[in-house]
């Protein structure tokens, strides 16, 4: 078990101008779970494979445990790692699998089935371990991947999106078990995933990188409730933030026809360089439908609308001068429409123009220019 | 009735149509029928049945007077040393030459599969190139090579060692065209290898690689064992030409010195050379039944779990 730093670390692939991994500072405490989340390409993998030695890093240092590991050969790092395809030996039984590592390093041969059985045993693997891993299902071969992990006790377990082969019920389900076996050994943990409910749900802190460069780390809830730019905004969270940017008018946003207060310090810390214009993002969640005198409410077009029973949702556009507007909008994946969560016993229909109030306590309020936030 | 004739004529026009059917298929495998039929069928079975025969040149005109001797002429090849002799020189060269000839062409393969791209596709056209060329014109190299002046005996000479007159000597001339050979048929198998590895994943490797193993255990635990299927194409491909071995005796040595080179397939050639067709065919046949016995062996050694 062991702290886990990256300090300045960047890695160019050759042939390339721009770093996959650009100037990355992340320290991993001891038996922490830390999610890397971030859109396919942004150099999460990179990231993880560094670590795991698997990847040259070309400036910087990757400490494990205090100890400087950037030179050193995969062999010699202590570390494990569960590949996204499992990357199991075809040519050994489930037991040989799990036990390859403990065998390479001269463990006693009924020490290492010790070691193998109780794994088995936490993962269910028992009645399986003779066999071929062409012989197993998807999910017994996740969990044949996890036990060559666990059976080494290693400083660090590396996952690079686990479960992204799996379908949908038995990921949902075995994002728990992972997490709560991670938490049970206390083993550091860098999990590598592009999907933002993972992160959310396993991470006790998310890193969330684009484009090489680390954008916000920090416990789930910090993410979701106070992300630290546009893209954080967009990304954490299902369905995503409303993100908008509108003209700033007399210390108020306009929106369509409306105009919304906006708090007075994050209209202050705006420059020249935005345009005197601001980016609003509020959650599904956080707003409501509103009377339709309200002063501080904007005008939504419904065009769709759907209730889950338990929720209900509206899709609309926002309506400017009479009519609703598009081209408007930027990163969200509902179609360039506004999605405001209400109560799905009292949903509009489809074709209604309703008013909506943002709860101005959970505004996101960003800056244009940087795209950073102000509030 | 009336039901029962109607029945009757649709069989008819089935019984029509598949026939039709038939006819198209043989004759789309007519040419290979044909072909194969007069160029390996019965050759085939003729030097079977002149196996058991006391055929010889002189009875060429008049073939049905020869006579049915049963196993005779395999009584006699097999009380033949010289006939011994030329199996265990085939053999030595299958058991000496197949384990040199794999362990050669995989680390080739292994050290091709790795590095720059432009340089390896040249270098695996340079390793290849011996298959392709033709053995007589090769010899004439490899003649000069390992004459007792030649190129090999000139540079040993530079380490102040006086060289073997490599093909006229009776122990060096095998262990001489086995060199030949492993160099002609290292190529073929070298391109097998390198599609095996570059069939394993590489997550494989680095699985191992956070395993804990180093490259040489890597190789032994993960790449050896997935290339066994491929290994196994080899060793059959490769066992099968090597029980043949002909050329290189016949171009480099004739057999010689002192049939120190004498193969089983250029013992088959000699016989049939002196005209004793009987004898060249039974002993081409034990030639094929041992080529048959060491393939079926080689599939059961190597491929036995899968």
């Amino acid at each position: 078990m062991a702290e886990v730093v990256f300090d300045h670390v960047t890695r160019i692939y050759p042939g390339n101008d721009k770093p996959s991994v650009d100037d990355l500072n992340l320290d991993i405490k001891d038996g922490e779970f830390l999610v890397l989340v971030g859109p396919s390409g942004c150099g999460k993998s990179t990231t993880l494979r560094m670590l795991a030695g698997l990847e040259e890093v070309n400036k910087g240092r990757i400490l494990i445990g205090g100890k400087d590991v950037t030179t050193m050969q995969p062999k010699d790092r202590d570390i494990a790692m569960v590949f996204q395809n499992y990357a199991l030996y075809p040519h050994m039984t489930v037991a040989d699998n799990m036990g390859f590592a403990l065998k390479i390093a001269g463990t006693p041969k009924d020490e290492i089935r010790k070691r193998v059985e109780k794994a088995a045993e936490i993962l269910d693997l028992t009645e399986y371990l003779d066999r071929k891993p062409k012989a197993l299902s998807g999910g017994q071969r996740q969990r044949v991947a996890m036990g060559r992990a666990i059976v080494r006790e290693p400083k660090v377990f590396l996952m690079d999106e686990p479960l992204s082969n799996l379908d949908a019920k038995l990921r949902v389900q075995t994002r728990t078990q992972i997490a709560a076996l991670q938490r049970q050994l206390g083993v550091t943990t860098l999990y590598v995933t592009h999907d933002q409910t993972e992160a959310l749900t396993m991470g006790d802190r998310i890193a969330v990188i684009k484009l090489g460069i680390l954008q916000q780390v920090g416990a789930p809830t910090e993410l979701y409730d106070r992300p630290a730019n546009v893209f954080v905004a967009g990304f954490i969270g299902s369905p995503s933030m409303n993100i908008n940017t509108h003209p700033v008018i007399n210390g108020q946003a306009k929106i369509g026809e409306d105009t919304i207060d906006l708090p007075r310090e994050a209209v202050a810390k705006l420059t020249a360089e935005d345009n005197g214009q601001i980016i609003v993002g509020f959650r599904p969640e956080d707003a409501d439908l509103a009377v339709a005198d309200d002063p501080n409410a904007f005008s939504l077009k419904v065009v769709n609308v759907e209730d889950l029973g338990s929720d209900g949702y509206i899709y609309g556009n926002i309506i400017t001068d009479g009519s609703a507007a598009e081209a408007s909008t930027m990163m969200s994946d509902q179609n360039k429409l506004t999605t405001v969560r209400v109560n799905p016993r009292a949903l509009p229909k489809i074709g209604d123009t309703v008013k909506i109030k943002i709860d101005p306590t959970k505004m996101h309020l960003f800056a244009p220019s940087t795209e950073l936030r102000l509030n | 009735m009336g039901k029962r004739a109607r029945r009757g004529a649709e069989g008819g026009c089935n019984g029509a149509l598949s026939r039709r059917q038939a006819l198209i298929a043989w004759g789309f495998c007519l040419p290979f029928v044909l072909v194969f039929g007069v160029f390996m069928l019965v050759p085939l079975l003729s030097s079977m049945g002149m196996s058991f025969t006391d055929i010889t040149s002189r009875d060429l005109r008049t073939p049905f007077n020869v006579n049915i001797v049963g196993f005779d002429n395999y009584v006699t090849l097999l009380t033949d040393p010289r006939f011994h002799k030329a199996l265990l020189t085939t053999a030595i060269f299958v058991i000496v030459g197949l384990p040199i000839t794999i362990a050669i062409a995989m680390a080739f393969a292994v050290a091709l599969n790795k590095g720059l791209k432009h340089l390896n596709a040249f270098f695996r056209a340079v390793f290849y190139a011996p298959v392709v060329a033709s053995v007589v014109a090769v010899s004439v190299v490899w003649r000069y090579i390992l004459q007792d002046d030649g190129l090999l005996n000139s540079l040993l000479a530079v380490f102040g060692i006086d060289g073997p007159d490599w093909l006229h000597d009776t122990r060096f001339a095998l262990p001489a065209l086995m060199i030949m050979t492993i160099w002609r048929n290292m190529g073929t198998l070298m391109i097998i290898f390198l599609a095996g590895l570059q069939a394993i994943p590489t997550e494989l490797k680095e699985a191992a690689a956070v395993d804990g193993a180093g490259k040489w255990r890597t190789f032994t635990s993960i790449t050896l064992p997935l290339m066994k299927p491929t290994i196994l194409l080899g060793a059959v491909l490769i066992s099968v030409a090597y029980l043949q071995f002909f050329e290189e005796s016949f171009v480099m040595t004739q057999g010689g010195p002192l049939d120190s080179t004498l193969s089983a397939a250029y013992y088959v050639y000699q016989q049939f050379g002196f005209g004793r067709y009987g004898i060249a065919s039974a002993a081409s046949w034990v030639l094929f039944i041992i080529i048959a016995v060491v393939s079926v062996l080689q599939f059961r050694i190597l491929g036995s779990d899968e």
